[in-house]
């Protein structure tokens, strides 16, 4: 047959079946190139920050000078910080999704409101400080403590806690409602005695996600005037307080100053990294976990 | 409580006030089956008020700015001197810092995000998926304000090293480390897109005698092309509103140039400047805050829009 050639096809498809296997190294680097920053970041952080990371620093108070230097005062700061946020944001994430998911009809309502979470969520972090510190700070005069930085991160991370608690009850199986209406409850106690309480995990690994995001969060804070220069402890919601981001951001910026600081920054970041891990992967591990099982 | 026994078996009075006691819980159902929807529409409200909330303050507050700075000036001006003498109100050396530094990392996110998702998407087993998708996670939970930290003491440190004339504080840096930043994200939402394509089209191109390479570009790629270009989109309205990375290892210089080895200020290093500094309420420096707050927050709103536009306008339906 004229118009079989075999030579020239077969060299053809070598370089096609190469072009694919060279393509496979290539994109596997790209999809490992992200980790292996991490990696170097983790590295560079842990050589500059552990030898700094001591029983001292954990425990200490804020001090200028490095080697005096603590962090207790933004750890403690943190847990009051959760204490404004993780209410405030599980009464109305949960309520807001239950509203969205079981109560709205499928009309311009909820349309409107569900358009309006999405955009929500898209809002740089800042523009919700520039909200807190018009809103919070000045206009109903809390000034830069708990209260007002706890809102502001709350209104950050709630497009967050919705959406995620939405998917958690769009997941439960409808014939958990169904059975519970066939046996003679009504909405409410459908929702609050089977289908919260099915969803219940599934939301946790939402709200655990978006709680580290807060934790993390620096900008915000900086608009709100939250001071990183903080000797005293908070011992209330009403207090001024600071937290790990801010003061990593003043030693970091600091460092031309004062080099130590360099350590400081280093050290807070491995605390601050190493509370963040645990969150999330926590929270990735009950989510797998959870998939596997539905 | 009084059990239905020992009410059935008394006196006819008995009965009237069990049945009484039951209309009466009844009817608190009733409140209650009434009352919790209504509440909870309430709460669901409240993000439509924080909407409203941000774009009441950042208008009346921005009008009150265009009062002293003319809106043409502020939004043509190539001078940023906020605390000078003379003061002198341009945005648009902060435009210019904010699309430079996104353009980096756009540069360097695109192609790594849209080759981790084909790899994520085509080639990868599912056990190696099921490590790889959870590292890339954790990658996006590292704070910002830690990447910032990498970005100042160590990236620049290491770009000096081959570019000497990079200064201290420069673009060039923040710009590459918020293209890592925003890799995890244009990695996930493009493998979301390319999953999304049936499996029988990826059969047909391979009964056809296609490689996978092949599949994945001439038929994957394409048919997931709009969620791929949302991710896109939604990753550079992400490094546009990225604020600590560029608010520490890119200064505070208002300079109005292309040259990224110098340092530039972006919108929202902007914002940081002036609120971490005595800017006194009702100065007009104050008031400029609110002038880029909102030219940042419409940015990023239109990014978002046009997204979920593209991603709804465009997709191909199977």
């Amino acid at each position: 047959m004229l118009h079989t050639r075999q030579s020239p096809n077969s060299s053809r498809i070598r370089f096609r079946l190469l072009a694919d296997r060279s393509a496979k190294i290539v994109f596997g680097a790209a999809a490992l190139f992200g980790i292996v920053i991490m990696g170097i970041l983790l590295v560079r952080i842990t050589s500059e920050g552990l030898s700094w990371l001591s029983l001292d620093f954990l425990t200490g108070r804020f001090s200028t000078t490095p080697e005096r230097a603590g962090i207790m005062g933004a750890v403690l700061g943190t847990f009051w910080l959760l204490a404004v946020v993780v209410p405030v944001t599980m009464l109305i994430g949960i309520g807001s999704a239950v509203y969205l998911e079981l109560y709205s009809k499928n009309g311009k309502i909820r349309t409107f409101i569900q358009t309006n979470i999405g955009n929500l969520a898209g809002v740089p972090s800042i523009v919700f400080g520039i909200l807190g510190l018009t809103v919070f700070v000045r206009a109903l005069g809390f000034g830069s403590v708990v209260l007002a930085g706890g809102l502001t991160l709350s209104l950050l991370i709630l497009p967050i806690v919705i959406v995620s608690a939405q998917e958690a009850l769009r997941s439960v199986p409808h014939q958990l409602g169904d059975a519970s209406y066939a046996l003679g409850a009504s909405k409410w106690q459908t929702i609050q005695s089977v289908i919260l309480p099915v969803a219940l995990p599934t939301i946790l690994t939402g709200a655990i996600l978006a709680l580290s995001r807060a934790i993390g969060e620096t900008a915000p804070l900086v608009v709100l005037g939250i001071p990183a220069l903080l000797i005293p402890f908070p011992g209330g919601i009403l207090d001024r307080f600071t937290v790990l981001p801010m003061q990593i951001y003043y030693w970091t910026l600091d460092a031309a100053l004062v080099a130590d600081y360099a350590h400081l920054a280093a050290a807070a970041s491995i605390v601050l990294l190493i509370s963040l891990f645990l969150l999330n992967g926590s929270a990735i591990y009950l989510r797998n976990k959870y998939t596997i099982k539905a | 409580m009084t059990s239905p026994f020992q009410a059935s078996s008394s006196s006819s009075s008995g009965i009237r006030d069990l049945i009484r006691h039951n209309q009466d819980k009844k009817s608190f159902r009733k409140t209650i089956e009434v009352w919790i929807p209504r509440f909870l529409f309430l709460l669901a409200s409240l993000s439509v008020l924080t909407t409203v909330g941000i774009l009441i303050i950042l208008l009346t507050e921005a009008i009150e700015f265009f009062k002293t700075v003319p809106i043409l000036d502020f939004f043509t001006g190539t001078v940023l001197k906020p605390l000078s003498q003379t003061p002198a109100f341009g945005i648009l050396p902060l435009v210019m810092g904010t699309l430079v530094s996104s353009g980096i990392a756009i540069l360097v996110a695109g192609p790594i995000g849209l080759m981790a998702a084909i790899y994520l998407s085509e080639y990868a087993s599912r056990r190696v998926r099921s490590v790889l998708k959870p590292a890339l996670e954790l990658l996006a939970g590292v704070p910002t304000i830690v990447y910032g930290f990498f970005a100042f003491t160590f990236v620049t440190p290491l770009l000096r090293q081959w570019i000497p004339s990079l200064e201290a504080t420069n673009i060039l840096s923040p710009g590459l480390v918020m293209g890592v930043m925003i890799i995890p994200m244009i990695a996930s939402l493009s493998e979301d897109a390319m999953r999304s394509v049936p499996q029988a089209m990826r059969e047909g191109s391979a009964a056809l005698g296609s490689t996978k390479l092949e599949t994945a570009l001439k038929v994957v790629v394409p048919a997931a092309l709009s969620g791929i270009i949302a991710s896109f989109v939604l990753g550079i309205s992400r490094a546009l509103g990225e604020t600590m990375i560029v608010a520490i290892a890119s200064g505070s210089s208002k300079n109005f140039t292309f040259d990224i080895t110098e340092s530039m200020q972006t919108m929202t290093a902007y914002i940081v400047e002036v609120t971490s500094g005595d800017a006194a309420a009702g100065s007009t420096v104050y008031y400029s805050l609110y002038a880029v707050a909102m030219t940042l927050f419409a940015t990023t709103l239109l990014m978002n829009l046009l997204a979920g536009k593209i991603a709804r306008k465009f997709r191909e339906v199977y």
